[in-house]
């Protein structure tokens, strides 16, 4: 398939296999699409710091990674993003479908900041997860393995040829790897020969939608606020004197869904026969919303959603295909480590 | 390549109808139209006894990636369905063309059999699209 601009497969064999193999061993990802984008200079961090909703302060040492939307000034989101501290800075890893967009986006922001921003298009990205992924990892590159498995959740080492970080789409344990690109194939055959199975894009959307994690384009764009894509937690509101670019949209965004004026990202579930899908129309006890992401969960065996509707509907039904069909709303996070999470 | 038996009927919406010996037709869905769903997850049959016209939807394919109707390749009744797909619809993808086929049905009018392609056809149809 071709996906702005690469060649990706949608799946190497069966998509479920794929899915299953990362819930119960490991897979890798080959996720070099993603583009990279470092930030270095005097005031990397402050600029940093105005770019993007969540704070990079909490960045406490090298390596440490956190997640963040970037704004526009009108609170919509430009684009979601994970931005580990570096020794020369920062690196940003930002999705690919919106490059050119967030380049011009960074570089536009960026004026009166002491700051270099490079991407990096020559890196190369394998996602290997599951619970046996940081094991299989380890065996292949046993001289790193101590420094590996020492590091906890979202946070990485740079290893000098490569950079590995406990990151990932998944709601697995795993591991990214950023390496050049000329040393991914290697890499990627040896993980293969350790066990480890390749997974393509469509085992990616199952997974992360199961670990109830937004799809930019899907479950939130420049036109939609954080707010109301259950991205509030990832705003940082203190300190309050750091202003970051749609600080006082989002923080107006988030008066209005409490006056129920916007509306909020939840979790659907469909415990009976029938597939959730993206742009099926919500009817609630509050008015009307929309699926943002739906598929079969094929750790669940039914399906799951997210979906915009009104803040604090109780009940809802989903229009699928002509019929109402009763669904369960429930906290966007149905499957972590390869369990049910909801109730 | 897709597998595309030559002693099968194809409708250019990618069924696939076999003529028994007994003078009643199978009817399933071919390699090419599996292959391009993905994994198959539920599959919704229509109940014995159902009268149908050609290209009637008679069926409801959902797989991972899309839900997708099947049309009836010709008029006439269903008198069995496949049970087997109600907890393995995965057998579609497996053996499209053996235990994964969906229903039986009588054959009203054997004309229409004419007006569906044979297997050179329906290679190329694929190919067109």
């Amino acid at each position: 398939m071709d996906f702005a601009g690469w060649d990706m497969p949608i799946n190497y064999g069966s998509q479920i296999e794929e899915h299953n193999q990362v819930r119960a061993a490991a897979g890798v990802f080959d996720v070099s699409h993603m583009t990279v984008v470092d930030v270095g200079g005097t005031e990397a961090k402050q600029f940093l710091q105005f770019l993007l909703a969540n704070d990079v302060a909490k960045l406490d040492e090298i390596g440490h990674a956190l997640y963040s939307a970037m704004l526009n000034h009108d609170g919509g989101v430009v684009d979601d993003l994970i931005v580990y501290r570096m020794n020369f800075g920062y690196r940003t890893v930002v999705n690919c479908a919106t490059r050119e967009k967030d380049l011009n986006w960074m570089a536009d922001t960026s004026a009166g900041f002491d700051v270099i921003i490079e991407e990096k298009p020559d890196l190369a990205i394998l996602a290997v997860h599951g619970p046996e992924a940081i094991e299989k990892v380890c065996s292949v590159l046993h001289k790193y393995a101590d420094k590996i498995l020492q590091l906890r959740n979202f946070r990485g080492t740079d290893l000098g040829d490569f950079f590995v970080a406990r990151t990932g789409y998944t709601g697995e344990k795993g591991l990214e790897l950023i390496l050049p690109g000329n040393g991914a194939t290697l890499l990627w055959d040896k993980l293969l020969a350790a066990g480890v199975k390749p997974a393509g894009l469509g085992a990616r959307d199952t997974l992360r939608l199961e670990a109830g994690m937004n799809l930019y384009g899907h479950d939130m764009d420049e036109s939609i606020s954080p707010i109301a894509a259950n991205m509030e937690k990832t705003i940082a509101w203190e300190p309050a004197n750091r202003d970051f670019i749609g600080k006082s949209a989002a923080w107006a965004a988030k008066k209005s869904q409490a006056e129920g004026e916007l509306p909020s990202l939840v979790g659907l579930v469909l415990e009976q026969r029938g597939v959730l899908r993206r742009g099926q129309t919500i009817f609630t006890d509050k008015g009307e919303g929309i699926i943002t992401s739906g598929t079969f969960s094929p750790t669940l065996k039914h399906s799951i959603a997210l979906a915009r509707i009104p803040v604090n509907s109780e009940h809802c039904q989903v229009d699928m295909r002509g019929q109402l069909i009763p669904v369960r709303i429930v906290k966007p996070n149905f499957v972590r480590f390869g369990k049910k999470f909801f109730d | 390549m897709s597998n595309i038996p030559d002693d099968l009927k194809y409708a250019s919406t990618h069924e696939w109808i076999r003529v028994n010996e007994n003078g009643v037709a199978t009817v399933g869905i071919s390699d090419h139209a599996q292959d391009a769903l993905g994994d198959i997850v539920f599959v919704d049959l229509p109940e014995p006894g159902t009268i149908v016209n050609a290209k009637d939807e008679v069926a409801v394919v959902e797989s991972v990636k899309a839900a997708s109707d099947l049309y009836s390749p010709i008029s006439g009744e269903i008198i069995e369905v496949n049970g087997v797909l109600a907890e393995a619809p995965e057998t579609v993808n497996s053996g499209p063309y053996e235990n994964g086929w969906f229903l039986k049905m009588t054959i009203s009018d054997a004309a229409e059999l004419d007006e569906l392609m044979d297997a050179d056809a329906y290679s190329d149809h694929c190919d067109e699209e």
